[in-house]
């Protein structure tokens, strides 16, 4: 069944978008991702205007991840303080990100900005986790149990504030940082950046394990409704239609993926997670390397 | 597929003949289920003498979608990356642009006359000045075809016009689905020995529809009330997913 999309003004297939969204849903609930990474390349790889995918993809965020968000607030492990910090720091990137982007889709280099981005990230990201499971994967081997540093340069900063749902006592400016890296990154790359998220408040700031998902969820609703504002009132890029149907397809996906993913181990997960990163990496970074087959394109004046 | 059939009645005004015209419809609805659409543009020469001798008549038609400036940009290997360097403003480019022949297009039409109407597929493109740092403008332009013709946004249907007993004509027009909204500007040229000699034009008005037209108008006049919506549809349909998948479960 074939649907016109009325902002994005191209006619796909209705089942493909439902498919998509249950294929990326099944993968975000198994691996506790939010799955807009792996959303936005493949929207554009099945037509969809990168600036249209972009802020629509920030407009499924925001849904996805408020059954989660209620989830967690109900269980208590959302670090409301901590939360209130990181969101300070997205608001002010997630603004950032809006004005860069904008920019660059004025020069014509959005797309460019937006796969570099994706290229850098989730090489990084990718690389990290991989080497990061393979290590405790060996270490469970041996028998040794994980150790977390308890103070780092972190413990040194000034504004220091008490975080006690996550139990630290550590200064503000790392976490709204750490907040304004994924507010601009959530308004660039369309993900509500939980894949940089939930590492840094583990690995920097030092955050338990059981509050780090519902507070990052919490952060990210805020900052991606925040996002598709932005982008809506200035780009005029976000198509409800395509959001919806990638939406229910998403959800009954991370359904299916929840239950796949309690039966498998922490460290498999990671590293089948990091493998899928690094995939996405590469295949971005491989188009980015060799020659097109069609050098030109073409773009609306001032604009995409 | 839906048929749009536009009855024309196309005159030789110095020999007082009349116009006469009749659409059956002339609107192209995108509604939510738009998959393309195919027009039938169909019609007759009236005329009161003989069908005089010499050359055949050879009908062109012609439909053209809203024109607006392009930028064509093209991708140049910098620091091992294919990077967008230089761009070409195209000032006037139609978003579609069909041209269907009873011919080939060059034995129907002469250079000059396709340089006065602005028939053929380069020709309704305009394009002056690009910047002084490009030294090959027409590529861009040659490039700005090629893309849209791969898209069937740029059509030329030669021998696609069938013409009957040099009075009527009818010929077919694919609309793909990437349609954008506005009037299409429909032509009907008549040559003999590549000569125009008459023409008529008429427009198609190709607009969203319902939910589709609704949405996009909202989108744009009151952005903020749009996207408040989009954030209550999509929470209230992902929210509503996962009750509904939780009380299946239970």
């Amino acid at each position: 069944m074939q649907i016109y999309l009325p902002i994005a003004e191209v006619s796909v297939n209705a089942y493909l978008l439902l498919g998509l969204g249950g294929l990326v849903g099944i993968l975000s609930g198994m691996f506790g991702v939010g799955g807009g990474f792996l959303m936005t390349p493949l929207l554009f790889f099945i037509g969809i205007p990168p600036a249209v995918a972009v802020a629509t993809e920030a407009n499924q965020i925001v849904a996805s991840s408020f059954s989660g968000v209620l989830a967690h607030l109900k269980r208590k492990t959302v670090d409301l303080r901590m939360g209130c910090v990181l969101l300070v720091g997205g608001l002010i990137g997630a603004a950032l990100g809006v004005v860069v982007f904008n920019y660059l889709k004025a020069l014509g280099q959005v797309d460019l900005l937006v796969k570099l981005c994706y290229v850098v990230f989730l090489g990084v990201i990718g690389g990290l986790m991989f080497i990061e499971s393979l290590n405790a994967i060996r270490n469970t081997k041996k028998g040794k149990v994980p150790t977390r540093k308890k103070h780092n340069w972190i413990h040194k900063l000034p504004f220091k504030m008490r975080f006690r749902v996550s139990g630290l006592y550590i200064s503000v400016i790392p976490p709204v940082l750490v907040g304004l890296c994924v507010g601009v990154l959530a308004a660039i790359m369309g993900v509500g950046g939980g894949f940089i998220m939930v590492p840094a408040m583990i690995y920097l700031l030092g955050m338990p394990t059981k509050v780090v998902v519902g507070t990052s969820l919490f952060q990210i609703i805020f900052v991606t409704a925040f996002t598709t504002m932005l982008h809506a009132t200035t780009n005029f890029t976000v198509d409800v239609v395509l959001a919806v149907l990638l939406l229910v397809g998403g959800v009954i996906g991370a359904q299916i993926g929840t239950r796949i993913g309690v039966k498998m181990k922490a460290e498999q997960l990671r590293i089948l997670l990091a493998i899928m990163v690094l995939a996405v990496c590469g295949k971005l970074a491989f188009d980015l390397l060799v020659m097109p087959s069609e050098l030109y394109s073409v773009g609306a004046v001032g604009g995409h | 597929m839906r048929w749009f059939v536009l009855f024309l009645f196309v005159a030789l005004p110095a020999w007082g003949e009349s116009v006469v015209l009749g659409l059956s419809q002339d609107e192209i609805a995108i509604t939510t289920s738009f998959d393309g659409s195919e027009i039938l543009v169909f019609g007759a020469v009236k005329r009161e003498v003989p069908v005089p001798d010499g050359p055949e008549l050879e009908v062109i038609i012609t439909v053209a979608g809203p024109s607006v400036p392009v930028m064509v940009r093209r991708k140049e290997k910098r620091l091992g990356i294919w990077v967008n360097t230089d761009a070409v403003e195209v000032d006037q480019a139609p978003s579609f642009y069909a041209v269907a022949t009873s011919g080939l297009l060059r034995d129907v039409l002469r250079d000059t006359e396709d340089l006065r109407y602005q028939i053929s597929v380069p020709r309704a493109i305009r394009s002056v000045g690009a910047p002084m740092s490009i030294t090959d403008a027409p590529s861009f332009t040659e490039a700005l075809i090629r893309i849209r013709s791969d898209a069937r946004l740029y059509q030329l249907q030669e021998n696609q016009v069938a013409v009957d007993e040099q009075t009527l004509f009818r010929a077919r027009i694919e609309l793909p689905a990437a349609l954008t909204e506005g009037a299409y500007a429909t032509r009907i040229f008549l040559t003999r020995d590549g000569q125009v000699v008459s023409s008529y034009e008429t427009s198609i008005d190709v607009r969203k529809v319902g939910l589709e037209r609704w949405l996009f108008s909202l989108s744009r006049e009151q952005p903020v009330i749009y996207g408040l919506m989009s954030l209550a549809i999509a929470i209230f349909a992902g929210w509503g997913a996962s009750a509904a998948f939780s009380l299946l479960r239970n």
